[in-house]
């Protein structure tokens, strides 16, 4: 089954020489089951719909090989349990006392915490949160999580790909730490923006206008024009996309090799 | 390794005519494009293709071989044809994609399709890259300033431009002018002086002049989809194939000139980590290779 999903992933985790693919599915039955929570927060629940996209090629996985145990959409459960896995959707509100406290309390019960899309990430697009709004008027301020808890990885974007969220499961799966690195660098990326490009970029004498950053931007507010990225503030939702995307911000040299077999 | 991995180095051109005519060297990224469009491996492609200025190119979504040719040729300055390639997935709704990169553009597809962090059902969709060796890229005022002022042509009067033996070759209607490459030094981007690549090692197939005999261009097939492609195009006769000399004007020079670009961004890089500004790549004493594209 892992073999199944790895080859729809174009993924191979394991020499083959190495394991076979019965050997790796006998690791996966011996190995107790990942309990996995899913903590939403003030997300618009994207986040879990980009995961859910996966179904076809996930739904086994979610079923036989990882065991659900909280989410408010996933399971029937009041009391939050202990966890290995905190899916954490969404920014926390200061002024949510209930979102706080359920945060704090998925970072005590869970062995690893991962903000799962760029509200959680970076705060994203509820970092223009004013207050004043109907309902809650004194909810005004939305953080990235990484602002009260410790994060263990994040994985940023508005939402982040159906893809991203599958590589990374079956990464998790397998303990394939190389290939997770990157999210657990990007935990400390908190303050995100188009503005990164220009700062990081191309202040910095890195761009090369390819035109990646204009290409990943899910909101589409970037153009180039003369080979550089120009913002639309006006567009950005702060997600941190075109800059993790950037062929110069960093460079997973190895995996690519090993993705094209060269 | 200095010229990456590969599974097959020859020189190569295009057996049409009409290709022969209007491409830069040899056509191989016009020819293979066509071909893949024709067999149906691709449904469209990103090119530099021609915009509303002179020499000016505009990432462009070609869907037919007419759109291809359109797009022939080198332009010496920046056309981001990552961001194009968007608008091919979601307003083209094309499903398998071909796309002609420079290096760095290759680095930035590959980088999604490893990790695509917010790029949604996209990385699935390149059918093909075709890489193109590139030395160092132009601003587009940078180059319409050293023609002007250097070649003392009128930029619109430009037919072809070229580089090769030293020199930058500009073509016009009835004359051909030519002044050393070396003075368009200082004109170039300055995010180049960090590039690895000179002959896009991670592209399926790669082609470039460097190397190869007039009108015939040295490819290098990459990947497995890149050998399936090109045995299928040369089989087909849409393009043909002659050994690569392996000696100075040949292999060689490919192989010197992939090895300085190299030498050269190292020393940058490494002087970049020394000052403290960041740098995407690894520092000399930092990898086991010097010249490695990481």
């Amino acid at each position: 089954m892992i073999a199944r999903i790895k080859e729809f992933l174009g993924m191979e985790a394991q020499p083959k020489e190495v394991a076979s693919e019965q050997e790796v599915e006998k690791v996966a039955e011996e190995k107790a089951k990942p309990r996995i929570g899913y903590i939403h927060l003030s997300g618009c629940t994207g986040d879990v719909m980009s995961l859910s996209e996966n179904y076809d090629i996930l739904a086994p996985l979610l079923t036989e090989m990882v065991d659900i145990v909280y989410g408010q959409t996933l399971a029937d459960v009041w009391e939050m349990p202990e966890m290995d896995v905190a899916l954490v959707e969404g920014s926390v509100c200061l002024q949510d006392e209930h979102s706080v406290k359920e945060l704090m309390e998925a970072r005590e019960k869970a062995g690893l915490v991962v903000a799962l899309g760029s509200c959680a990430a970076t705060g994203c697009f509820t970092r223009y949160s004013r207050g004043g709004q109907q309902a809650n008027p004194n909810h005004e301020s939305f953080v990235p999580i990484a602002d009260l808890i410790k994060v263990d990885a994040a994985l940023p974007g508005c939402p982040p790909s159906p893809e991203i969220i599958a590589k990374t499961v079956v990464a998790v799966i397998n303990g394939d730490m190389d290939y997770l690195q990157p999210m657990i660098d990007l935990a400390g990326y908190t303050e995100a923006g188009g503005s990164d490009l220009q700062y990081k970029v191309v202040n910095q004498a890195l761009c090369i206008g390819c035109g990646t950053c204009a290409m990943a931007c899910q909101t589409r507010a970037l153009d180039m024009t003369s080979g550089r990225p120009e913002l639309n503030e006006d567009r950005c939702v702060k997600c941190g996309v075109c800059y993790i995307q950037c062929p110069r911000s960093w460079w997973p040299a190895d995996r690519i090799n090993k993705d094209l077999g060269l | 390794m200095v010229l990456g991995t590969y599974k097959q180095i020859t020189l190569g051109r295009s057996t049409d005519k009409q290709i022969q005519k209007i491409s830069q060297d040899g056509g191989i990224a016009t020819a293979l494009l066509c071909f893949a469009l024709d067999e149906k491996i691709i449904d469209g492609a990103v090119v530099a293709g021609p915009s509303d200025e002179m020499w000016k190119p505009m990432p462009t979504v070609a869907m037919t071989s007419d759109d291809i040719m359109a797009a022939a040729g080198t332009k010496y300055t920046l056309s981001p044809n990552n961001w194009m390639l968007k608008q091919a997935v979601r307003q083209y709704g094309l499903e398998k994609v071909g796309i002609v990169t420079i290096p760095c553009q290759t680095m930035g597809i590959r980088k999604m399709q490893s990790y695509p962090f917010g790029v949604r059902f996209m990385a699935d969709k390149i059918a093909l890259d075709i890489g193109i060796c590139c030395t160092e890229n132009f601003p587009f005022e940078s180059l319409r300033t050293f023609i002007s002022a250097k070649a003392g042509v009128d930029f619109d009067l430009v037919e072809k431009m070229d580089i090769g033996k030293g020199k930058f070759w500009v073509h016009t209607q009835d004359d051909v002018i030519s002044f050393p490459i070396k003075e368009t030094h200082g004109y170039e981007q300055n995010g180049c002086k960090v590039c690895l690549d000179l002959v896009s090692e991670l592209s399926d197939i790669s082609t470039g002049s460097i190397g190869a005999p007039d009108d015939w261009s040295a490819v290098q097939v990459r990947t497995d989809i890149g050998e399936t492609v090109f045995k299928k195009a040369v089989d087909a006769g849409a393009i043909e194939l002659k050994p690569i000399d392996e000696g100075k004007f040949g292999l060689e020079m490919l192989t010197r000139l992939a090895k300085s670009k190299k030498e050269k961004a190292m020393k940058v890089i490494d002087e970049r980590k020394a000052m403290g500004l960041p740098v995407p790549y690894k520092a000399s004493s930092e990898k086991e290779d010097p010249l490695a594209n990481v």
